[in-house]
């Protein structure tokens, strides 16, 4: 187990350490002002693994770049943004599991039914929907047509003052967790697809389980586990729908300022936002294993 | 549809040995064959089923026919495309000039999804927009596919630590949103629209690598590919005509499904405004216009182009898993 959680530990640094290399080879591909921004003066001269390496130890010690546009360090303006994307993601993700689980494990169970076609089709569509044009639609029917919701998300700082502001918050959370319930919804169904056919099913019902005590009991807690790591590997995909529904309602969360940023040409943001954003995929993808591995038994067992 | 369920079987016997054999000259051939012919007299042979199998084309026609699916995503391609292209021959407006006294018109006699805040019509401008998306979509897509193919077979045929280094750098790549990427690619160089081919390709290849590479790990073990080694066979030779040939069906599948991911992003892009660049129009663009006047409420400058995104890419989408059904009934 510890071995197992050793390698993959080691396997998440390298993916780290390349994301930064990514980051880094982008950085050399900017324009001169750009990269002296963010490599610091007097570096253009040295040798490509010096410039690295001096500039990831700057990364390390928390020095992300300085935005000469917003003339802020990229540092404080990620702090100042990311409550707000966080509150907007947090909510829309466990709204989208509460629908997506049942809707999956009902289309399972009833499969090829008549409600298993209309949830697939609705996925599909959902999947197809951008989420600008999703959001776009709302806004015109919810705020501008009928004025129950804000057109313009929440400007309040902060985790909490964004989750109180409901009247603005419920367009944007609504438009991101359609979206990722069709993520989500179609990979809850094939999860549950393969728990009914597995053998403990056909055990509990040869013990005479009913279908409620086979879903609930069987099915659905043997779904759960791969939820864990559903979530974690879609950490890139939330945040970029979080990026597009920022956009569109104008949340000054991490997607609107990296937007702007590429507007402006405001590379040291750019780059600095994506650095952290990739490295938190990594992290939570190498948590949902870890998560996966603590949870299911058999995965726990035969790691030992 | 029996002739498809026919072959597979006896491709699966000995397909690869059959075409080795056939290049190789008669010797083997001949013995097998005299071994084989008078017992088996009338019976066409496997590697006579095999020559006399449908081209991988129609095979893929037969399958799309096959899959209601399948038939109704590639109609819907069809017809969009030839709304595009063929619809502004037919269906004449001014896309150049600005006419604000008939600015904002909804739908309606002479304008039947009424007119932008330019003046233009919404339904010429919306074939003309296609163009541009289809073909950015169709190019980067195919781009994505081939790059992804490429690098997916290449590691899963190495394995080792070259295997595990290539799979990382897909893994860190993956790390950061697609959407992300690219504007970060945009925040330092402003791409004209067929650099933009390069940069929407260069961002979404690498669900392909990881696709294609478990395919070949599967591949590289079988017996044929074995058969190959043990006559001599190059790993070059392997890889290109063994693995990649066995591999297509599942590329093709994914070609569809980049292709769908590609008019998706570069629909985003130009909504965010920095797609493709006036004077030239998407219909991210569109949208992005209309979303600038939206409490206006002109809902048929957002909800025409977005059908038209949605009907695409969902018609994509629909064309890929009704090819994977009908390749997975094949295998």
């Amino acid at each position: 187990m510890t071995a197992y959680l050793a390698r993959r530990a080691l396997q998440a640094i390298v993916v780290v350490v390349l994301v930064t290399l990514i980051v880094f080879l982008l950085v050399r591909l900017a324009p001169g002002g750009a990269r002296a921004a963010v490599l610091g003066s007097g570096q253009s001269g040295s040798p490509f693994l010096l410039q690295y390496l001096s500039w990831l130890g700057r990364v390390a010690h928390g020095d992300l770049g300085f935005s000469l546009i917003r003339n802020q360090s990229v540092g404080s303006l990620l702090a100042a943004s990311l409550p707000r994307t966080l509150a907007l993601t947090v909510t829309s993700t466990v709204i989208a599991l509460a629908v997506a689980i049942p809707a999956g494990i009902l289309q399972a169970a009833r499969r090829g039914s008549a409600a298993d076609h209309v949830l697939r089709g609705l996925t599909l569509v959902f999947y197809g929907l951008p989420s600008f044009v999703l959001g776009s639609v709302l806004i015109l029917f919810f705020a501008v047509d009928r004025h129950y919701f804000g057109a313009e998300g929440p400007q309040a700082a902060g985790f909490t003052g964004v989750i109180a502001d409901w009247h603005d918050l419920t367009l944007p959370v609504l438009t991101l967790s359609l979206m990722t319930i069709a993520i989500f919804a179609r990979y809850m169904r094939s999860a549950a697809v393969d728990s009914l056919a597995q053998d403990y099913v056909e055990a509990a019902r040869a013990r005479g389980a009913g279908d409620r005590r086979v879903l609930i009991r069987h099915v659905l807690r043997n779904s759960l586990i791969p939820v864990v790591t559903l979530v974690g590997l879609s950490v890139p995909q939330i945040v970029g729908g979080a990026l597009i529904v920022e956009s569109l309602f104008n949340i000054q969360g991490v997607g609107w300022e990296i937007w702007q940023a590429a507007l402006g040409h405001d590379v040291a943001v750019t780059l600095g936002f994506s650095l952290v954003i990739g490295v938190a995929a990594v992290v939570g993808s190498l948590m949902a294993d870890i998560g996966y591995a603590l949870l299911d038994p058999r995965v726990r067992h035969s790691l030992t | 549809m029996t002739m498809d369920q026919l072959t597979p079987e006896s491709a699966d016997e000995s397909p690869v040995p059959g075409a080795v054999v056939a290049r190789q000259g008669s010797p083997v051939r001949g013995s097998r064959g005299r071994h084989a012919g008078p017992a088996a007299a009338g019976l066409p042979s496997a590697a006579e089923l095999w020559a006399a199998r449908p081209s991988w084309g129609r095979r893929s026609f037969a399958a799309i026919r096959a899959n209601p699916l399948a038939s109704a995503g590639a109609g819907i391609i069809v017809a969009m495309a030839a709304f595009c292209f063929i619809g502004p021959l037919l269906y004449h407006t001014d896309q150049l000039h600005v006419f604000l006294s008939r600015a904002n018109l909804s739908p309606g006699a002479g304008h039947p999804l009424g007119t932008d805040g330019d003046g233009n019509d919404e339904l010429g401008r919306l074939m003309i927009g296609g163009r541009i998306s289809l073909e950015v979509g169709a190019a980067s897509g195919l781009l994505a596919a081939i790059v992804g193919s490429l690098w997916g077979a290449a590691a899963g045929y190495a394995g080792g630590v070259a295997d595990a280094v290539m799979m990382r750098v897909v893994d860190a790549g993956i790390a950061i949103p697609t959407v992300v990427l690219l504007l970060v690619m945009v925040s330092i160089v402003r791409p004209s629209t067929w650099v933009l081919v390069l940069f929407i390709a260069a961002t979404s290849w690498l669900s392909t690598a990881r696709l294609v590479r478990a395919e070949a790990i599967t591949l590289r073990v079988r017996e044929y590919v074995q058969a190959v080694r043990v006559m001599g066979g190059s790993g070059m030779r392997v890889v290109v005509r063994h693995i990649a040939p066995n591999a297509l069906g599942t590329i093709a599948v994914n070609v569809s499904f980049q292709i769908a991911n590609a008019i998706l992003v570069l629909a985003t892009l130009s909504y965010l405004n920095l797609g493709v660049q006036f004077p030239s129009v998407d219909w991210g663009q569109m949208i992005y216009l209309a979303v600038q006047a939206i409490d206006n409420g002109y809902w048929w400058q957002i909800v025409a182009p977005g059908t038209a995104i949605m009907l695409v890419v969902v018609a994509f989408t629909m064309l890929g898993d009704g090819l994977r059904d009908g390749i997975g009934q094949d295998v």
